[in-house]
C-alpha cells in the first residue's frame, strides 16, 4: 500500500455498546486519495459508529485510527482530523444550529481561525459554488429538506476538507433534490465514505463498495449483492 | 394552547409577524436593552402616582413610536392582565386600612385599592416599554446584544439554542402527539391518559437530550472549541445619542417625581 495516497486508515478497530453488544470487531480499513467508498449494511450494523470513530467522537475499545499522517488518540489530536474530514450528519437539523444560513456556513471557517471577513467570503463562495447563492440570510429551520441538505454540504465544504464522510446523504430527499446532490458530489475532488441504503446513489457515486455486517467489513459479493429486480427499484 | 399565548413578547423573523419598521428599529439593540432595563427598575421602584402615570405614558409613547401592531399588543397586554386580575381584585380586601366599601361582609380598604392601581400602572408601563423596545428585536439580535453587553456566554448560548431548537422540539412533540391520535388516543381523565402523557413528556426529554448530543457532535466536527463568533457589528450612531439625550432626562424626571 502506498502510504502517500492513504488518507485514513484503521487497524484492528473494535467497538461495543453497553447494551447493543459488539458492533465493530477487529475492523481494518483504508481510504485512499480519490476513492469514493460506499458503506452498506443493515440498520444498527455500526456504520455511523465507524464514522464517529474516525473523527474521534467515540473512542475505540481496541485498535488504532491513523489519519492524515499520524496516529490519532486524544481529543486534541482529533481536532485536526475533524477539520480535514468533513462530516455530513444524517439529520440536517443536527448540523444547522445557527439562525441564518450564512452564520452556519461561516461557523467552520471561523473555528479554523479565519478572520470574519475571510470566513464570510468563504461562506459566500461555497454557497455560490453549490448553486445556493441567495440563501445567505434565510432562516435555517425554515428551509426545505433538500435545501437543508445542500446547506449542510456547504457548511462542511467551507472548511475545505480532504475527505468527506457522508451519513445517508440522500435520506428523505425527493428524486430531484437527490439527483442534484449526486451530481454535486460527483464534481467534488474529495475522497468520500458514503453510508447509504440507496442502491442507485451507490452505483452512481461509489468507486468501491463495502458491507458492514456482524461487526466485520467485507466486499459485497460482486454485483449479485441485490437481485436485479430489486436493484431497479 | 390558544394561538396568542404560544409566543410571548419576542417576535423573531421566523414567526412571520407583521411589523412595520419604525424609529425604534433604527436604534442600537444594546441601547434598547439597557434603556428599557433602567426604565423597568425605575418604574418598579417608584412610589408616587405622578411618576407612575408618567411611566405609563412613556410606555404608551414608546409603543406608539415603535408602531406596534395594536391588536397583537392588546392581546399580549391582556394575557398579562389575566395573570394579574386576581391579585388586583384581592388586594383591597387583604390590605388593612380605612374601609372604603363592603362586599358580603368583607371590607375593602382604600389603601389596598391604591396599591393595586399602582401595581397595574407599573406592570403596564414596563410591559409596553418592553414590547416596544425589546419585543421588536429578533431573538437572535437580542442574544447578540446581550452577548455584547457582557452577559455570560452560557446564558446567551442557552437563549440562542432555545430559539433555534424550540421549533424542532415542538415538531417532535406534534409528531408524537399525532401518532398517538392516529392510534385513537383521546385525552380523558383516567390513568391511561396520565400514563400516556407521562410517556410523551419523558420521550420528548429523551429525544431532546439525544438531539443535543448529536448537535454537540456535529459542532465538534466543524471545529467547535467552546467559542462562538458574532457577526453583526453594532454601532452607536447619532440617532442613538439623540434618543438617549431625550430618554435619560425623562428617566431623571421619573425618579425626581418620587421626591416631590
Amino acid at each position: 500500500m502506498n502510504e502517500q495516497a492513504t488518507l485514513i486508515q484503521v487497524t484492528a478497530l473494535s467497538y461495543r455498546y453497553p447494551r447493543r453488544g459488539v458492533v465493530l470487531d477487529d475492523v481494518d480499513f483504508a481510504l485512499e486519495v480519490g476513492e469514493r467508498v460506499a458503506l452498506t449494511g443493515p440498520n444498527g450494523a455500526g456504520k455511523t459508529t465507524l464514522l464517529h470513530l474516525l473523527v474521534g467522537l467515540k473512542k475505540p475499545k481496541a485498535g488504532e485510527v491513523w489519519a492524515f499522517g499520524s496516529t490519532r488518540k486524544t481529543e486534541k489530536e482529533f481536532i485536526e482530523v475533524r477539520a480535514r474530514a468533513g462530516f455530513l450528519f444524517q439529520d440536517p437539523d443536527d448540523q444547522l444550529f445557527c439562525p441564518t444560513v450564512l452564520e452556519d456556513v461561516a461557523f467552520g471557517p471561523l473555528n479554523l481561525g479565519k478572520s470574519r471577513a475571510e470566513a464570510l467570503q468563504i461562506a459566500e463562495d461555497t454557497l455560490a459554488s453549490l448553486g445556493m447563492a441567495g440563501f445567505e440570510q434565510r432562516i435555517t429551520h425554515q428551509l426545505s429538506g433538500g435545501e437543508k441538505r445542500m446547506i449542510t454540504l456547504a457548511c462542511v465544504l467551507a472548511m475545505e476538507p480532504d475527505v468527506l464522510l457522508l451519513d445517508e446523504p440522500s435520506n428523505a430527499l425527493d428524486t430531484k433534490a437527490r439527483q442534484r446532490l449526486i451530481d454535486t458530489l460527483l464534481k467534488l475532488p474529495q475522497a468520500m465514505i458514503i453510508i447509504s441504503h440507496d442502491q442507485d446513489l451507490v452505483s452512481q457515486l461509489a468507486t468501491r463498495e463495502l458491507c458492514l455486517e456482524d461487526g466485520k467489513l467485507c466486499e459485497p459479493v460482486s454485483d449479485t449483492y441485490l437481485p436485479p429486480n430489486l436493484k431497479s427499484a | 394552547m390558544p394561538q396568542f399565548l404560544e409566543h410571548s413578547g419576542t417576535s423573531w423573523q421566523g414567526q412571520n409577524v407583521k411589523h412595520t419598521p419604525s424609529l425604534i428599529d433604527r436604534l442600537d439593540p444594546r441601547l434598547r436593552v439597557v434603556l428599557v432595563s433602567v426604565f423597568a427598575v425605575v418604574t418598579v421602584l417608584s412610589q408616587s402616582f405622578m411618576s407612575l402615570s408618567m411611566a405609563a405614558a412613556m410606555g404608551l409613547l414608546l409603543a406608539l413610536l415603535a408602531q406596534l401592531n395594536i391588536k397583537r399588543t392588546l392581546r399580549r397586554v391582556l394575557a398579562m392582565d389575566m395573570f394579574m386580575i386576581f391579585l388586583i381584585i384581592l388586594l383591597p380586601f387583604t390590605t388593612p386600612g380605612e374601609t372604603w366599601f363592603e362586599v358580603a361582609g368583607l371590607s375593602a380598604s382604600k389603601a389596598g385599592f391604591l396599591h393595586a392601581l399602582m401595581i397595574l400602572l407599573k406592570a403596564h408601563a414596563v410591559v409596553l416599554a418592553l414590547l416596544a423596545m425589546v419585543g421588536t428585536l429578533s431573538a437572535t439580535t437580542l442574544g447578540h446584544a446581550l452577548a455584547r453587553l457582557r452577559v455570560p456566554d452560557k446564558l446567551v448560548h442557552l437563549m440562542l439554542f432555545t430559539v433555534r431548537y424550540l421549533e424542532v422540539i415542538g415538531q417532535e412533540y406534534k409528531r408524537m402527539r399525532r401518532a398517538m391520535q392516529a392510534r385513537a388516543f383521546v385525552l380523558r381523565t383516567n390513568r391511561h391518559t396520565w400514563r400516556a402523557i407521562g410517556y410523551l413528556v419523558g420521550m420528548l426529554l429523551v429525544h431532546s437530550l439525544e438531539r443535543s448530543e448529536r448537535i454537540m457532535a456535529a459542532m465538534k466536527c466543524r471545529g467547535y472549541q467552546g467559542k462562538f463568533y458574532l457577526f453583526d457589528d453594532m454601532t452607536f450612531t447619532r440617532q442613538d445619542v439623540t434618543f438617549s439625550l431625550l430618554f435619560v432626562p425623562c428617566l431623571g424626571l421619573l425618579i425626581g417625581m418620587n421626591f416631590l
